[in-house]
């Protein structure tokens, strides 16, 4: 294989298509930022840069974080992303760690149903949903949120974690079975441990999933008792009856984005980074 | 401590192979016994089976006395050494040792105490709380051993542990592990495909072949008198040379010239009824230049001419290697599984014959070279079964 070099030129078209695609996904959303400070009377100003900046979307006394109507959907979504990604992720890391190192009948359906469930629409079943949650009354409640959340944060879970649980050794977990661990000690002592950048990578991107979850969350939810901070923009009201309440929105969409931002920027190394190296030579 | 006792011990893998077919051994209290054999022949499964890693299918296995066949192993009071060491790469050197005492709920102080003896015999004292990954691979397989020895178990068992150390840094492991395992008297059981350590290790090895034990005995039994074919040509380096060979009247035919056949070969050759055609095996060392056999013992062997085709000397010895053109064909189905163990050709009809000779002989490269072969260390096998028809009548 020839060293590969870069020229001038390549580096300079590299960095042109990377501004290009920057730029693309970026000024949307400092548009909604510039959005979100702008007065209410300003939201139809063309001009990219608010001409007087405002803090009322978000502290005034219309404000999104002083209505409940905001707040107690936010505290929803923490709720029931913390809940239903623990429950994923606990659940998950045990499905994997079967399909990682274990051969059982049936072994095969189970991944495919993982995979089925991952890639069934999900619009075909927020009707029956309906009616079921109904009819047993968890529509409207916490749990009616976070079982299908688990659901199908799982399938993206046990592919995640079986991925990581392979580039596990066997032999460590041979190594602890001689040393005298019982399988549940080896799991929660030397395999978990080990797996526990690929545990925190899913917990995140299921969080992520349940975080930004739209259809369930406006179908399930009738109140704000258990709607979620997406699903809640959708029914915030302008000052007056025929005002679009735009400053509002762009600051919730702001204040919903902070939590991934943060994700990315803190757990990015984390993600990456393995545990495992030096566990057998190299 | 304890012996251990592997009775018919059987291992069929759930696709239908058959692993180990029918091993029994009795491994004495304190015994250090070395399973060698080419990849692939079950000695890693054997061990395995010691552990408890893996089920056995048929047969019995005892430890101490108890019949173990459905303990786990963590009831077995065994450790092991791992071929990848299998360190645990998020706790240090000290947690990695004390793991296992830790688990059987020993208190802090007892396990601080060995594992501060471990490190010490071991000399790992100031590496104590490194991780896994900082330690040099010499050191990560110090840590494995002080994995076991802290454990006081009654059984060491260790697969390949000096496979992944540079050619250097092994022979000089080696001679820690058979220092280790005298001072501790504990009974070890080692696995590795390198005949080498294998001869050099073990109070007594065990030859294994496609899942069957060949023999079982000390290094210097398996090397003067080994049972069949495969035995003698993996015990031995360079490897046992084998020739085919004819029964004429009093004689062995063979590319080398005509060996007389004493009394007592040729009664047993009779008595086996194997036929015209047996193989001939004779060891590199058991050649030699003529010019240094003294004229008084020349007799005990024969003479023969032989074109030279490549000479390597160690300085220590001097190998040269010739072929034999042969009409007599050593073509056995163990001796291809040999071939294709070490990486030769066995198809070829000409045979390659390594010779050992003194370090004085003047003999070089492309020479018509006149050499002596000691037929008293001959072995004839049975070409059908690879049996070794001498071994009763061994020098």
């Amino acid at each position: 294989m020839a060293a590969v070099t870069t020229t001038a030129r390549q580096k300079a078209g590299w960095t042109t298509a990377n501004l290009v695609v920057i730029a693309l996904a970026l000024i949307p959303v400092l548009w909604l930022v510039s959005l979100s400070f702008k007065t209410p009377t300003a939201v139809v100003d063309p001009s990219f840069l608010p001409k007087q900046w405002t803090w009322s979307n978000y502290f005034g006394s219309t404000g999104i974080l002083r209505t409940s109507q905001f707040i107690r959907p936010l505290i929803n979504s923490i709720g029931i992303g913390l809940i239903a990604t623990l429950i994923a992720v606990v659940l998950a890391s045990m499905a994997a760690y079967a399909i990682a190192r274990l051969q059982f009948p049936g072994k095969g359906v189970l991944i495919g149903m993982a995979l089925l469930i991952a890639m069934f629409p999900q619009i075909s079943l927020v009707t029956p949903m309906f009616s079921i949650e109904r009819a047993i009354g968890l529509f409207n409640t916490w749990p009616g949120l976070i079982i299908p959340y688990v659901a199908f944060g799982l399938p993206l879970g046990i592919y995640t974690l079986s991925a990581f649980f392979r580039e596990i050794p066997w032999e460590l977990e041979k190594a602890a079975k001689v040393d005298g661990a019982t399988p549940f000690q080896a799991f929660t002592k030397v395999i978990a441990p080990l797996a526990a950048p690929g545990m925190v990578t899913t917990a995140i991107l299921v969080f992520l999933f349940c975080w930004n979850e739209f259809l369930f969350a406006i179908s399930l939810t009738s109140t704000i008792a258990s709607r979620t901070a997406p699903a809640s923009i959708a029914y915030f009201s302008g000052s007056s009856q025929f005002t679009v309440p735009t400053g509002p929105i762009a600051a919730a969409a702001v204040v919903i984005t902070i939590p991934i931002i943060i994700f990315v920027v803190f757990f990015q190394r984390r993600i990456v980074a393995g545990l495992t190296s030096g566990a057998v030579k190299g | 401590m304890a012996d251990i006792v592997l009775e018919h011990v059987t291992k069929r893998f759930p696709d239908g192979a058959l692993a180990v077919n029918d091993f029994s051994m009795n491994i004495a209290d304190g015994e250090f016994v070395i399973l060698v054999g080419p990849s692939g022949c079950g000695k890693s499964t054997t061990l395995n089976m010691i552990a408890g890693l893996e089920d056995i299918t048929e047969g019995e296995l005892r430890i101490g006395g108890k019949v173990v066949n459905n303990m786990a192993p963590k009831d077995r009071d065994i450790a092991m050494v791992f071929q990848s060491y299998a360190l645990y790469p998020h706790m240090t050197v000290r947690e990695n040792m004390g793991f296992a005492l830790k688990l059987a709920k020993t208190q802090q102080a007892v396990i601080d105490e060995k594992v501060n003896e471990a490190a010490r015999i071991l000399d790992l004292t100031q590496h104590l709380d490194r991780k896994p990954a900082n330690l040099s691979g010499g050191q990560r397989q110090r840590v494995a051993m002080g994995r076991a020895i802290v454990r006081d178990p009654a059984a060491f068992l260790m697969d390949e542990p000096l496979s992944n150390l540079d050619a250097k840094l092994r022979v000089q492991t080696r001679t820690e592990v058979s220092r280790l395992q005298r001072r501790l008297g504990t009974t070890m059981v080692y696995v590795t495909h390198d005949q080498t350590e294998a001869m050099t290790l073990g109070d007594r090895l065990a030859v294994m072949r496609a899942g069957v034990l060949q023999q079982a005995g000390t290094p210097k039994e398996l090397y003067d008198s080994p049972d069949n074919l495969f035995v003698a040509g993996f015990i031995g380096s360079p490897a046992m040379n084998f020739m085919g060979a004819a029964v004429e009247d009093d004689t062995l035919r063979t590319s080398i010239g005509a060996i007389p056949l004493s009394p007592a070969l040729r009664q047993t050759l009779e008595q086996s009824k194997v036929g015209r055609d047996v193989i001939v095996g004779i060891r590199p060392e058991n050649f030699e230049d003529v010019a240094l056999v003294p004229p008084d013992q020349r007799s005990q062997g024969i003479t023969f001419r032989a074109t030279i085709e490549v000479v390597e000397s160690m300085g220590s010895d001097v190998f040269v290697y010739f072929t034999q053109e042969s009409d007599l064909s050593a073509k056995v189905e163990q001796l291809a599984d040999l071939a294709a163990d070490a990486g030769r050709d066995a198809g070829s009809q000409d045979e390659t014959v390594t010779a050992r000779l003194g370090t004085e002989t003047r003999i070089r490269e492309g020479d018509n070279a006149e050499l002596w072969a000691d037929t008293r260390a001959l072995h004839v096998f049975d070409p059908q079964s690879g049996i070794n028809l001498t071994k009763e009548i061994a020098p």
